[in-house]
C-alpha cells in the first residue's frame, strides 16, 4: 500500500482516470450483461411456469354448482324440485371495507336493519372461505344492480343458481329432510371446492342426505376472464352442469299431503302402505318445519321456535317416535291365541276387572263387556278377554307373532335413523333386566302396554301383514320395491277370523264406529289404541279417572289407529299414531283422521270435502297455521338479539337435535318405570283400551 | 468539418447516432404507453410524447452551453438545490406529512432529482479546482462527503430511499474516478457490509424495512407487498423470447401489474415484447452511457472528464437499479426507467444529463478540430 505511486502530476491524474473509467464500462456492461441473463432466465427457462401463472391470473374457474336431481312422487310429480335464484353471498376473506360494503348493499338490495343484523351475526361465526348469504330469491333488477357494481365491491358474490323447492312444503319436511350449505368440518374432510362455491347446498337430513350421491349431479365450469379486481373481462368457455339423478319414489305426494293437511293440530304421524307390495304411499310426520326456509338458512330464533315446541315438530315421528302400541296389537294378539290353538269361539266373561295375584286389572269399560269370542273381544277391544287368555298361553308364544307382523323389526328403507322398539318375552327380560317374566309382564303386553313398544312404520307394517297375509317389506324408492313377497306363515282361516274381528271394529258396532267410509262398496277394518303415558292411582279410580281433556297435554293418552282397506280385498293399509292426542276432539281423533286418509285413496273429492268442512275449525291449512305460529313467537320474543337473527348453521339435523333426542329419552324411561309399578302397587297401570270417547257407539 | 454539406456545420456536428439512440428508446417507450392504457394515446403516451420532444429540443439547445458555463454554475446549483431540499423539507413539516415537489404553478419542480446531476458536477467541480498533489490527502475526501452527505440526508427525510442512494452513487462515484485511494473504497465497502444492517434496523421506515425483506423473499406475501415483485416477474416471464404481441399483455391490461406505466413500465414492454424487446432497451442504453463515458474519455478538462463519466454513470444507474427491481434482483425503491416510465422528472433528468454529455462533447471535438 505505501508503496502505491503518489498521484502527483495532471499527467498521472489522467492516466488513473483512464483506468477507472475503463473499470467502469467494463463493470457497467458486466451488469448490462447480468441484466440480460437475468431476463433470459425468467423469459426462457422459467417461461412454462410464469406462463401458467399469468394464465391462472387472467383466467377464473368458477364451479357452476350443479343442478340437484329431482325428487318426484310415484306419478312423476315433484317433490322436491329446483327454482331459478338471484342471490348475493359474501366471501368473508375477500371483503375489503366491510362497512361501507354491507352500506352499499343495503342501498342496492333494499335490506331491513334486521338482515343487517343476520349477516353481521353471520360474519362472525363463518370461517373466512365460507360464503354468508346475504339476500336470495331476488328480482333480476336488484341482482344486475348488485353485479354491476361488483368491481367495486370485493367479497360479493351475486350468483344466478338454483335454490331447492319443496312444492308441498312441511309435508314433506320430514320424508325429503332439506339441504343446505356444506359445514366446515365437510369441507376440512374432503377440500372439495365445489362445497363452498356459493350457492352449493348439499343434504342434511332425510332423503336429502340418504340419497345425496344420486341426487347431487356433477358440476360444471365456467372459464372467464377477470381483472385483477375481479371484474369479468370476456367469457371464454362453459362446461355445463350435469344435474343429479331424478329419484322416483313411492309415495304418492297428493295423499301425503292430504294425511299430513287431515292431521290437523295434532302432533302426530300417519303411514300408508300398498299393502299388497309394501310400497310407502305417505310417511308424514307433523307439525313439521318448512324444509323451504331451512335450505334457505332459518334463523336462530326460529330453531329455538322449533325446539321448544312441545309437538316436537324437528322428530321424525314415523321412525324415531316410539309409542306403546295398546289396544292396536289385539288382532295380532288374537292371531297368535288362533295359532296356539284357541277357539274363535271361546268365550270369556268380562266383569270389569280381572284379579291376578295381589293386583287387580282393570278393563277400560268399568261395567265389563259380559262373554265375548275372539272377533268380539277385538271389536270392543276387550282388556279382559286378552288378560285372561295370554295369562293362559304366556307371552312368549304370542312374541314370535308380534315379530313375524313386524314389531321391533327394522326396515331396509333410506332413512337416517330408524328405532325399532321392543317386542319383549322372558328371554328378553332375563337378559336386560337380570329378572324373570312375570303373568303382570304378560298382561301388561297383550294390551300393547308395558315393554312393548313400536313405532308408526311398524304398526303400518303390522297392518299391511295381517290385511294381506304377506311378509311384504316396505319400500320408498319405486325402483326398490321388494315385489312378490311371501306369505304369512299362518293358517289362513286365522288371519280372516281376525279380519272380521277388525271389520268388527268399525262396521260391527266396535270401537272404531267413528271411521266408517262413506265410499259406496268400501268398507274399512280397523283397530282403535290408546297408550297411556301415566299412572292412574287407586284413589283416582274411585273417584273417576280424570279426563284426557283436563290433564295438560304431556299427560294425555296417544290415540292409535291401524286399518285397512277395502275389508274383503285389502289394498291399502295405514297407522295413524296422535301423541297425547287423548281422543279428546272427535275430528281429530285417530278414527276419524284414519277414515279420511283411506277415502281419499278411493274417492278424492269426498275426502277433501271432508277436510274442507273441518280444516277452518283449528286455524286453516298448514301454512297459514306456522306463519300464525311464527308470528306469534316472535312477538312473545319481542327482545331479540342479535344473535337471535343469526343463520343457524351449527344445528344438527332435525332429527338428531337434541330436543328430539330429550323427547326419545324420556319416552323410554316412562316405558320402562310403568311395568314396575304395577307389581309394586297392586293393578294401577294397564288399564287401557280404547275408550269410547269419540265414538258414537 | 471542412466538408461541403447542405446541413449546416452545427446541426452537422451534433451526436447523431447517440440522438438517433435516445429518440429509438423514448418512442419505443410511447409506443409501450400506448398499448399499456389499452391501445389509447391517453392518458400516458401522448403528453408523454411531447415532453420528450421538448426535452430533446432543450438537450440539443442545452449542448450549445459552453462547458466553462457548466464549470461555474456547479456550485451555484448545487446550493440553490439544497435550499430548495430544504424548502420542500420544512413545507412538508408545515403541512403535515411528506413531499417531495415544489409547486412553481407551471411545474412540479422534485429538487431531488435534478440533485442528481448537480452532486456529479459539484464533486468534478471540487476535484476540478483540488490540486492534483493533494489528490491523496484526507482534504480530498472528506469535502466531497460532505457535499454528498447533506442533500443524501435531506433526501432520505423525505423519504426517498432510492434517490438518496443515487445521489450518493453519483457522488461516489465522481470520487472513484477522481483517483482516489482504492482501499477506502473496499474498506467503504466493508463499512457499509457492517452498517447495512444498523441500517436497516434503526433508520428505515417501516415500509422501507418491509421492501428489503419482500426483496429477499418475495412469495412470503404475495398478496400484499411481494405483489409488486412476483407479478413484474411474471409478465416477464410468460413474455418468452418473442413476448405475446403488441396490445396483447394480460398481466397489464387485466390490472394485476401494478404501476405498469411507471416504474414496472419494463414488465409490461417485456410481457409484449418479450427477451427481444428487452435486449433492445438493454442494448440501447448501454450504447448512450458507453458513449458518453467516452466523451469523459475524450474530454480534455478535469471537470469535463469527471462530469461525463459521472453523468453517464448517473443514467446507468437509473436503468440499473430500475431493471433490477422489476427482475427481483433488488428491492422495490421506486427507481423508473427514464424515457420509458410515464413521468417528467426522470425524462428531465436524462436528457439534460445527454444535454450536458453534448456540451462537453461538442467543446472537446472543438479542440480537437483546432
Amino acid at each position: 500500500m505505501t508503496r502505491a505511486p503518489r498521484i502527483a502530476t495532471e499527467a498521472q491524474q489522467g492516466y488513473t482516470f483512464s483506468r477507472r473509467a475503463w473499470l467502469l464500462g467494463t463493470a457497467q456492461l458486466g451488469v448490462g450483461g447480468l441484466l440480460v441473463a437475468r431476463m433470459g432466465w425468467l423469459a426462457i427457462a422459467e417461461n412454462e411456469r410464469y406462463s401458467t401463472l399469468s394464465e391462472s391470473n387472467r383466467v377464473n374457474n368458477t364451479m357452476i354448482p350443479p343442478r340437484r336431481g329431482w325428487i318426484v312422487d310415484r306419478a312423476g310429480h315433484p317433490i322436491a324440485d329446483n327454482r331459478t335464484d338471484f342471490r348475493v353471498d359474501l366471501i368473508p376473506d375477500r371483503v375489503e371495507d366491510l362497512d361501507r360494503t354491507l352500506a352499499l348493499l343495503q342501498k342496492l338490495l333494499d335490506l331491513t336493519p334486521e338482515d343487517l343484523l343476520r349477516v353481521r351475526a353471520d360474519l362472525k361465526k363463518a370461517a373466512g372461505f365460507q360464503p354468508v348469504q346475504v339476500v336470495d330469491n331476488i328480482s333480476w333488477e336488484r341482482f344486475a344492480a348488485v353485479q354491476v357494481r361488483q368491481p367495486e365491491l370485493p367479497g360479493v358474490a351475486p350468483t344466478r343458481g338454483f335454490a331447492r323447492n319443496y312444492p308441498a312444503g312441511a309435508a314433506v319436511a320430514h320424508l325429503t329432510g332439506y339441504v343446505g350449505t356444506a359445514t366446515a368440518e365437510q369441507y376440512k374432510a374432503t377440500k372439495d371446492p365445489l362445497l363452498v362455491t356459493p350457492g352449493f347446498k348439499v343434504g342434511k337430513d332425510g332423503l336429502e342426505k340418504t340419497l345425496e350421491k344420486q341426487l347431487r349431479g356433477t358440476p360444471g365450469a365456467k372459464r372467464v376472464e377477470v381483472t385483477a379486481r375481479g371484474k369479468v373481462v370476456a367469457e371464454l368457455a362453459t362446461r355445463p352442469d350435469i344435474p343429479g339423478k331424478t329419484q322416483k319414489l313411492t309415495i304418492d305426494v297428493g295423499l301425503q299431503e292430504y294425511a299430513a293437511r287431515r292431521l290437523g293440530t295434532n302432533s302426530g304421524s300417519v303411514v300408508v302402505f300398498d299393502c299388497q307390495t309394501g310400497e310407502m304411499l305417505a310417511m308424514v310426520s307433523m307439525p313439521a318445519y318448512d324444509p323451504n326456509s331451512f335450505s334457505a338458512g332459518i334463523s336462530h330464533l326460529e330453531w329455538q321456535m322449533l325446539s321448544a315446541n312441545d309437538h316436537v315438530p324437528l322428530m321424525n315421528k314415523v321412525t324415531q317416535g316410539l309409542y306403546p302400541p295398546g289396544s292396536t296389537v289385539k288382532p295380532m294378539n288374537g292371531l297368535a291365541l288362533l295359532e296356539a290353538g284357541v277357539s274363535p269361539d271361546e268365550r270369556i266373561f268380562c266383569s270389569g276387572s280381572l284379579r291376578v295375584g295381589n293386583g287387580i286389572f282393570h278393563c277400560h269399560k268399568k261395567r265389563g263387556h259380559g262373554p265375548l269370542d275372539l272377533r268380539n273381544a277385538i271389536a270392543q277391544s276387550c282388556d279382559i278377554y286378552f288378560y285372561e287368555m295370554i295369562r293362559r298361553l304366556g307371552y312368549d308364544r304370542v312374541a314370535p307373532i308380534a315379530r313375524m307382523v313386524g314389531l321391533g323389526q327394522k326396515f331396509d328403507l333410506p332413512l337416517a335413523t330408524q328405532r325399532y322398539g321392543t317386542v319383549p318375552d322372558s328371554a328378553w327380560k332375563s337378559r336386560k333386566y337380570k329378572s324373570n317374566w312375570t303373568v303382570a309382564d304378560s298382561l301388561n303386553a297383550s294390551i300393547g302396554q308395558g315393554y312393548v313398544l313400536a313405532n308408526p312404520l311398524q304398526l303400518a307394517v303390522m297392518a299391511a301383514r295381517i290385511g294381506s297375509g304377506r311378509m311384504i317389506q316396505p319400500s320408498l324408492l319405486a325402483d326398490h320395491v321388494h315385489s312378490g313377497a311371501a306369505a304369512l306363515t299362518v293358517n289362513p282361516d286365522h288371519l280372516r277370523i281376525v279380519r272380521e274381528g277388525m271389520w268388527k271394529v268399525v262396521n260391527g258396532g266396535g270401537t272404531g264406529g267413528a271411521s266408517r267410509m262413506y265410499v259406496p262398496g268400501i268398507q274399512l277394518a280397523a283397530k282403535t289404541g290408546t297408550a297411556q303415558v301415566r299412572r292412574i292411582t287407586m284413589a283416582e279410580r274411585r273417584g273417576g279417572v280424570l279426563k284426557n281433556a283436563s290433564l295438560p297435554f304431556k299427560l294425555r293418552d296417544h290415540a292409535l289407529f291401524v286399518c285397512f282397506a277395502p275389508a274383503d280385498n285389502p289394498r291399502y293399509a295405514a297407522a295413524i299414531v296422535l301423541e297425547h292426542g287423548g281422543h279428546t276432539v272427535r275430528n281429530l281423533d285417530s278414527p276419524m283422521i284414519g277414515r279420511d286418509i283411506m277415502t281419499w285413496l278411493f274417492d278424492r273429492d269426498l275426502a277433501m270435502k271432508s277436510l274442507a268442512e273441518v280444516e277452518p275449525t283449528w286455524g286453516g291449512d298448514i301454512r297459514t297455521r306456522m306463519a300464525a305460529e311464527a308470528a306469534a313467537y316472535r312477538a312473545a320474543n319481542a327482545a331479540e338479539t342479535e344473535a337471535g337473527l343469526g343463520t343457524e348453521t351449527d344445528a344438527p339435523a332435525p332429527t338428531a337435535a337434541p330436543a328430539v333426542e330429550a323427547v326419545t329419552r324420556a319416552r323410554n324411561a316412562n316405558a320402562d318405570a310403568t311395568p314396575g309399578d304395577i307389581a309394586n302397587t297392586g293393578g294401577v297401570a294397564g288399564t287401557t283400551g280404547s275408550p269410547d270417547t269419540g265414538t258414537p257407539d | 468539418m471542412s466538408r461541403t454539406s447542405i446541413i449546416p456545420a452545427p446541426l452537422a456536428r451534433l451526436p447523431w447516432r447517440v440522438l438517433l439512440t435516445i429518440t429509438a428508446i423514448g418512442c419505443f417507450g410511447l409506443v409501450v404507453l400506448f398499448s399499456a392504457a389499452g391501445g389509447s394515446l391517453r392518458p400516458w403516451a401522448l403528453p408523454q410524447g411531447v415532453r420528450f420532444f421538448v426535452f430533446l429540443f432543450a438537450a440539443v439547445g442545452v449542448s450549445t452551453v459552453r462547458e466553462d458555463v457548466w464549470r461555474r454554475a456547479a456550485f451555484p446549483a448545487y446550493a440553490v438545490l439544497v435550499v430548495l431540499l430544504f424548502a420542500v423539507e420544512l413545507l412538508g413539516a408545515v403541512r403535515g406529512g411528506s413531499q417531495r415537489w415544489l409547486d412553481l404553478g407551471f411545474i412540479r419542480l422534485q429538487p431531488s432529482e435534478l440533485m442528481k446531476p448537480a452532486i456529479v458536477m459539484a464533486c468534478a467541480r471540487f476535484y476540478d479546482m483540488l490540486p492534483p498533489s493533494e489528490t491523496r490527502r484526507f482534504g480530498a475526501i472528506w469535502p466531497p462527503c460532505v457535499l454528498i452527505g447533506i442533500p443524501a440526508a435531506l433526501v432520505m427525510l423525505q423519504p426517498d430511499l432510492g434517490t438518496a442512494l443515487m445521489i450518493c452513487a453519483g457522488g461516489v462515484t465522481v470520487m472513484f474516478l477522481a483517483g482516489i485511494p482504492l482501499r477506502l473504497f473496499v474498506g467503504g465497502a466493508l463499512a457499509l457490509a457492517i452498517a447495512a444492517p444498523l441500517a436497516f434496523n434503526f433508520v428505515l421506515h417501516d415500509y422501507q424495512r418491509n421492501r428489503v425483506l419482500i426483496f429477499l423473499d418475495p412469495e412470503s406475501d404475495p398478496l400484499r407487498t411481494g405483489y409488486h415483485i412476483t407479478q413484474s416477474k411474471i409478465a416477464i416471464g410468460s413474455g418468452g423470447i418473442f413476448g405475446k404481441g403488441f396490445l396483447n399483455g394480460t398481466q397489464s391490461h387485466l390490472d394485476y401489474l401494478p404501476e405498469g406505466q411507471t416504474d414496472f413500465v419494463f414488465a409490461t414492454m417485456a410481457e409484449e415484447w418479450g427477451l427481444l424487446g428487452g435486449i433492445f432497451i438493454i442494448a440501447a442504453y448501454l450504447m448512450v452511457i458507453r458513449w458518453g463515458v467516452n466523451v469523459g474519455v475524450r474530454a480534455k478538462s478535469r471537470f469535463a472528464k469527471l462530469t461525463a463519466a459521472g453523468l453517464s454513470t448517473t443514467i446507468f444507474y437509473y436503468v440499473a437499479i430500475n431493471l433490477m427491481m422489476v427482475m427481483g434482483l433488488a428491492p422495490v425503491v421506486g427507481i423508473p426507467l427514464p424515457l420509458v416510465s410515464f413521468g417528467g422528472s426522470a425524462q428531465m433528468t436524462v436528457l439534460l444529463c445527454l444535454g450536458i454529455l453534448m456540451s462537453i462533447d461538442r467543446e472537446s471535438r472543438r479542440k480537437t478540430g483546432w
